[in-house]
């Protein structure tokens, strides 16, 4: 029997600490679109990804209301295209965005993922076709949401990837310069990419995936942090304990809405990514929970083991509630997303340098970050070594999603509005690196014995 | 299927007579209440049957709500299987 304390707890869980399921993302394969020819194939995809899609918002709206529930995004991955569109017979990808984008717009959906190249070991001319591309793809394109793969622990690092990843940045940036470079906002280097994440920029269909499926993505900072302020003061037992439960509860929600969504759209479910995702509301902050955890500021001394504990404590609860987690999972810790994250770098609490050592133990990497416009191609391929070489030797996913907003520079604000937030411009190690990054080549895998 | 009915807001004469009146036109068969009053705040919930309802779930919750905004209370319907899953392994 449910009892009116169970009913006021979730409902208070909902109203008050901002939970929600932040994402249903449909899984499209296109690999069976392939062609030769570009008109027929943005026909085939614009075609396949509609019909599909058909009914995904209106599902999606339907179980908010049925559950009482916000589901905030209904989102779309494809198939990477530099694989699905491989046989096209074209110099440049950007039509194809462009399909996407038009896709998108027709079913409603805020953002489609998948204009992705995976490169970690060397580039196709595919491949190449659609990094060079990017650029322009997403100046043109308004929800289109690209990622590139330049890195495993299987392959190594391909250094020539990341050389150009660095230019395409900057590309990138530039062509969407009257728009504070939201350009970057949409683009992911990654290094150990998964293949069925519903969270984006880096969202795609991968190619171990069936034709169809839903993820879900669920997300509940404000949650697990008023569940820490319940605890305040007691010991590290306590602490994680709290977290586990609390992830435990969020992510059965997920469950349910996947379950739900799975049935009435006729598409196998996939997986529930249990990650703690930050919006730029107050109270909603992942920076606020290390807070509650007793640091001053994000970035203090302690932050990386706070994230440590959790990231791992989000993961225990939430793997009882589900038997099929995936994606990411974890605490994200983007800048620019999350109000109590902006305010650590304005205070001065929290540098490039210390993000960088929490990506060792959180679930992404450097996200939404903006620096200065003038930071050289070669330095952005620097950072996204560095970053790329902590997922490759610790098996893990890292990522890289830095905006230089071309034009301004350290301490100024850049806004680029909605869930992607505000943030400070932060300062960069400007020192050069280019006769690291000019080598060029592949650094080679690690070694995977003699772990330490 | 079952639903709960949860109404949050400060007390006046009438709020069970106006949900129960709508609930009772729609043909939805209510199964438990319990309902408490903490300092001049109303706090109701409702278990109820809305497999024979004559409207979609969806439309219900749309016009349970407008009902609250109209005589000033919060009134949600959600599907029961939310509380079920969150609260029961």
């Amino acid at each position: 029997m449910i009892s009116l304390v169970e009913v006021q707890e979730t409902n208070k869980m909902i109203r008050e600490m901002n939970l929600d399921v932040r994402t249903i993302t449909m899984g499209i394969s296109l690999m069976d679109c392939a062609h030769t020819d570009l008109k027929v194939f943005n026909q085939k995809i614009y075609d396949k990804i509609t019909k599909s899609a058909e009914k995904l918002v209106k599902t999606g709206e339907d179980l908010e209301k049925q559950f009482g529930v916000p589901i905030v995004n209904k989102r779309i991955s494809v198939t990477p295209i530099s694989i699905a569109a491989g046989s096209l017979n074209t110099d440049s990808y950007v039509p194809v965005a462009e399909a996407l984008d038009k896709a998108a717009k027709e079913v409603g959906v805020n953002f489609i993922g998948g204009f992705s190249a995976l490169v970690q070991k060397g580039c196709t001319t595919g491949d190449r076709k659609l990094i060079e591309s990017i650029p322009e793809a997403l100046a043109v394109t308004e929800r289109v949401c690209s990622s590139v793969n330049v890195g495993s622990s299987r392959s190594g690092i391909n250094m020539d990837a990341v050389k150009l990843m660095g230019e395409i940045i900057r590309q990138t940036a530039e062509r969407t310069a009257d728009r504070d470079s939201i350009g970057c906002a949409k683009l992911v280097v990654f290094c150990n990419a998964v293949e069925d994440n519903p969270f984006m920029a880096g969202a795609f269909h991968g190619v171990g995936e069936r034709e169809c499926v839903i993820n879900v993505g669920v997300s509940g900072p404000g949650v697990v942090k008023r569940a820490l302020e319940e605890v305040k003061g007691q010991d590290f037992e306590t602490l994680c304990e709290t977290i586990k439960r609390t992830a435990f509860k969020v992510t059965r929600v997920g469950q349910l809405v996947a379950q739900e969504a799975s049935k009435r759209l006729g598409v196998p479910f996939g997986i529930i990514d249990l990650s703690l995702a930050p919006t730029p509301l107050i109270g909603d902050s992942i920076a606020e929970i290390f807070q509650v955890m007793g640091l001053e500021e994000a970035g203090a001394p302690g932050t990386t083991a706070a994230l440590a504990i959790l990231n791992d404590n989000v993961k225990k609860g939430g793997v009882m509630a589900s038997s099929y987690v995936g994606g990411l999972s974890g605490a994200f810790i983007p800048v620019s997303e999350d109000h109590g994250m902006i305010q650590a770098v304005q205070r001065g609490a929290l540098t490039l340098e210390k993000l960088e050592a929490m990506t060792c133990v959180c679930s992404v990497g450097l996200d939404m970050i903006a620096i200065p416009g003038d930071t050289s191609r070669e330095t952005i391929s620097g950072i996204i070594a560095d970053e790329a070489a902590i997922g490759m030797v610790n098996n893990k996913t890292t990522a890289v999603r830095l905006i230089p907003v071309i034009g301004k520079g350290v301490g100024e604000m850049v806004e680029f509005g909605g869930l992607l937030g505000y943030a400070p411009i932060m300062p960069v190690n400007s020192f050069n690196c280019a006769g690291f990054i000019d080598r060029g080549g592949r650094i080679p895998a690690p070694i995977h014995s003699f772990k330490n | 299927m079952k639903g709960i009915i949860t109404v949050l807001g400060k007390d006046k004469v009438g709020i069970i007579a106006k949900v129960c009146t709508y609930l009772a036109e729609r043909n939805v068969n209510i199964l438990d209440i319990s309902q408490t009053i903490v300092q001049d705040y109303f706090n109701m919930m409702m278990i109820v049957d809305i497999s024979q309802a004559a409207k979609s779930t969806e439309v219900l919750v749309e016009e349970l709500q407008q009902i609250g905004e109209e005589i000033g209370v919060e009134i949600k319907l959600q599907h029961e299987d939310i509380f079920n899953i969150m609260h029961r392994i």
